[in-house]
């Protein structure tokens, strides 16, 4: 079942980068507005979103697949790139918090003394926060100034900004399990063997105690985009993710929600592939947990938004 | 123990004074305009402005300023730049909305997280636990915000089974509060369920290869006694202290999508409103008082499990 779903989750991610290909075939691209225009339906000529503002439904043709959403944009176009974003996000946002994560981890577990107190305080202090508020606050103040960290700069408006908050927020529920596994391995003789033959700290580290991390990263790795992706789109359904007119899931949901009465499927199409993505990201999860380590207890829901 | 209970309340305090200091930070590094001309109002005189900017030491060094902004913050004086409401009369104003959100989807998610995850132990490898993990796998992938607002449409406001969003104290309607608060509860709770179910299927299984419940078998107890008095009280401990842990994420401004979705203007929908408009004293305030909810019970479960299995290391 796993490979199933993780058959469907590549399946998203390629129809994701095909997005240009579907804009080229509905003759529209993701922001290109169409207020005025009019469309033929069983010979007649019909508005593309009506005088009363309510949008057409969806064609089941190339032009206007899904349906328009309310500035006469064509919904599939809108989801397609809609997924890169998402998608974008989600797994940079995700392969972030794994590199912080085992990092921290690492340095924390094997150096221990000062650096551990001080790594270990960092993620109480991110840990305190709730997840949700930390990152509307950190989105919201980047969102203005945009952010400067020596030679990086986070353009205010950019995606970077939304990877860089997710990414922080999650670093305490990966970094923690992986100290407590260092902590662990430190004691074991292959360790000591690796350091009675000269290796240094940085030689231990990342040739005799990265290996063994790998199953517990690997086991992490589909959750946290799950966990990246939810965030994402709970991030732009409040306004402080994905800047519109870009798409996003969550701002499609966002504006899809106004619209329930007149166009439900502007709100229902994108919350179902976000559905989609994330249970695919679990089922995938569960299974690679399974595979590898049965009775370890990283987990799927713990303290999401 | 004694030592144990007071580092970990010393460390407590450490935190919640790097998460105030923090996010001050987060809102004073952003260019926000001249918060003083903000909060005198519409037509401010010179004098006014400068009274508030005198008042909240917006000329001093950010030291001074985070010391007056906290002092102001604590003692439950400060006002919001925007509306100038007082800020601790408005979380009062939303925390019995919050706390009721909070309870009733907890109390909802534990009942049916256990006897879910109960039901899948028992029934392990069977078609019923499949599907189970299958709808627990589903309830854990689906957005809150995306639920709530089609459930507040389909079965509220189309199907007028339920209000459509809204807020009744408990003490002015018990029957029309629970009303209103029904889908929330579902809605929030659902997530939890899943994750819940799932965790305590596992620790059961875990516990019932455990030689005392072998031990509790031969003596010749029914499997019912086995089951409630041996199994499931080992196997909740686990599940207890997520719960102390999940109740505080979710009052401390965790239910921020539930509270906007379904409008039940709880603390954390005023937080997520004030993020919105720069206005640092709401969320500053806000911010703290959820920390503070999720460190003190993070420490009462860290102590409480220390109690409960001393073979836990005391550091």
């Amino acid at each position: 079942m796993a490979l199933a779903f993780g058959a469907l989750f590549v399946a998203l991610v390629l129809c994701a980068l095909a997005a240009p290909l579907w804009a080229d075939l509905a003759g529209r691209g993701p922001e290109a507005t169409n207020v005025t225009g009019k469309i033929e339906v069983d010979g007649r000529q019909v508005d593309v979103v009506s005088l009363d503002g309510t949008p057409i439904g969806p064609q089941w043709r190339s032009e206007y697949f899904l349906g328009a959403d309310a500035n006469g944009r064509d919904v599939m176009v809108r989801l397609l790139y809609g997924a890169r974003n998402s998608l974008l996000i989600g797994i940079a946002a995700a392969l972030l918090t794994t590199i912080l994560a085992t990092l921290v981890g690492l340095l924390a577990g094997y150096l221990g003394r000062w650096v551990d107190a001080v790594a270990r305080s960092a993620l109480d202090v991110i840990w305190a926060f709730p997840v949700i508020l930390l990152g509307v606050a950190l989105a919201t103040a980047l969102a203005v100034g945009g952010l400067q960290i020596g030679p990086f700069t986070l353009e205010a408006g950019s995606t970077a900004i939304s990877i860089a908050v997710i990414a922080v927020v999650y670093v305490p529920y990966m970094a923690r399990p992986i100290r407590g596994e260092v902590l662990a391995l430190r004691e074991k003789e292959f360790v000591e063997a690796a350091r009675a033959q000269g290796a240094g700290p940085l030689r231990t580290m990342l040739s005799e105690l990265l290996p063994n991390l790998s199953s517990t990263i690997v086991v992490f790795a589909p959750l946290m985009v799950a966990n990246a992706i939810l965030l994402e789109s709970a991030l732009s359904f409040l306004g402080v993710g994905v800047v519109p007119p870009a798409p996003s899931w969550g701002n499609m949901i966002d504006a899809g929600v106004e619209r329930l009465v007149t166009a439900p499927h502007l709100a229902i199409v994108p919350g179902a592939m976000l559905v989609a993505t994330v249970l695919a990201l679990n089922v995938l999860g569960d299974g690679v947990r399974d595979a590898f380590d049965p009775r370890s207890r990283a987990s799927w829901g713990a303290r999401r938004p | 123990m004694t030592r144990f209970v007071v580092r970990r309340l010393a460390q407590m305090l450490v935190v919640l004074f790097a998460v105030s200091v923090l996010t001050f930070l987060i809102f004073n590094v952003i260019p926000n305009g001249d918060p003083a001309v903000r909060m005198a109002g519409k037509t401010p005189t010179e004098s006014q402005v400068e009274a508030i900017r005198a008042d909240w030491g917006f000329d001093d060094s950010l030291p001074v300023q985070y010391v007056t902004t906290m002092e102001k913050v604590l003692g439950g004086s400060a006002i919001s730049y925007f509306s100038q409401l007082n800020v601790r009369d408005q979380i009062v104003e939303g925390l019995p909305r919050t706390l009721s959100l909070a309870v009733g989807a907890a109390v909802l998610w534990m009942l049916a997280g256990v006897a879910l995850g109960l039901l899948a132990a028992l029934r392990a490898g069977r078609l019923s636990d499949r599907l189970l993990t299958v709808l627990a796998l589903v309830g854990v992938s689906l957005p809150v915000f995306w639920l709530g607002a089609l459930a507040s449409y389909y079965l509220g406001f189309k199907a007028g089974w339920f209000p459509n969003g809204g807020y009744v104290p408990l003490t002015e309607d018990p029957l029309d509060w629970a009303h209103h608060l029904v889908l929330p509860w579902t809605v929030l709770a659902i997530l939890f369920i899943g994750f819940y179910s799932r965790v305590l299927r596992s620790n059961v299984l875990d516990t019932m290869s455990e030689d005392y419940v072998r031990t509790a078998r031969a003596k010749g107890l029914s499997e019912r006694q086995v089951l409630l008095r041996h199994v499931l009280r080992n196997s909740l401990i686990p599940i207890v202290t997520l719960w102390g842990l999940d109740f505080g994420a979710v009052v401390a401004g965790g239910a921020i999508l539930t509270e906007t979705v379904f409008d039940l203007q709880g603390v954390g929908q005023y937080a997520a409103e004030a993020v919105g408009q720069l206005d640092v004293p709401p969320v500053l305030a806000v911010t703290m008082f959820g920390a503070f909810f999720i460190v003190v019970l993070s420490t009462v479960v860290d102590i409480v499990y220390a109690i409960l299995d001393p073979r836990i290391r005391l550091t």
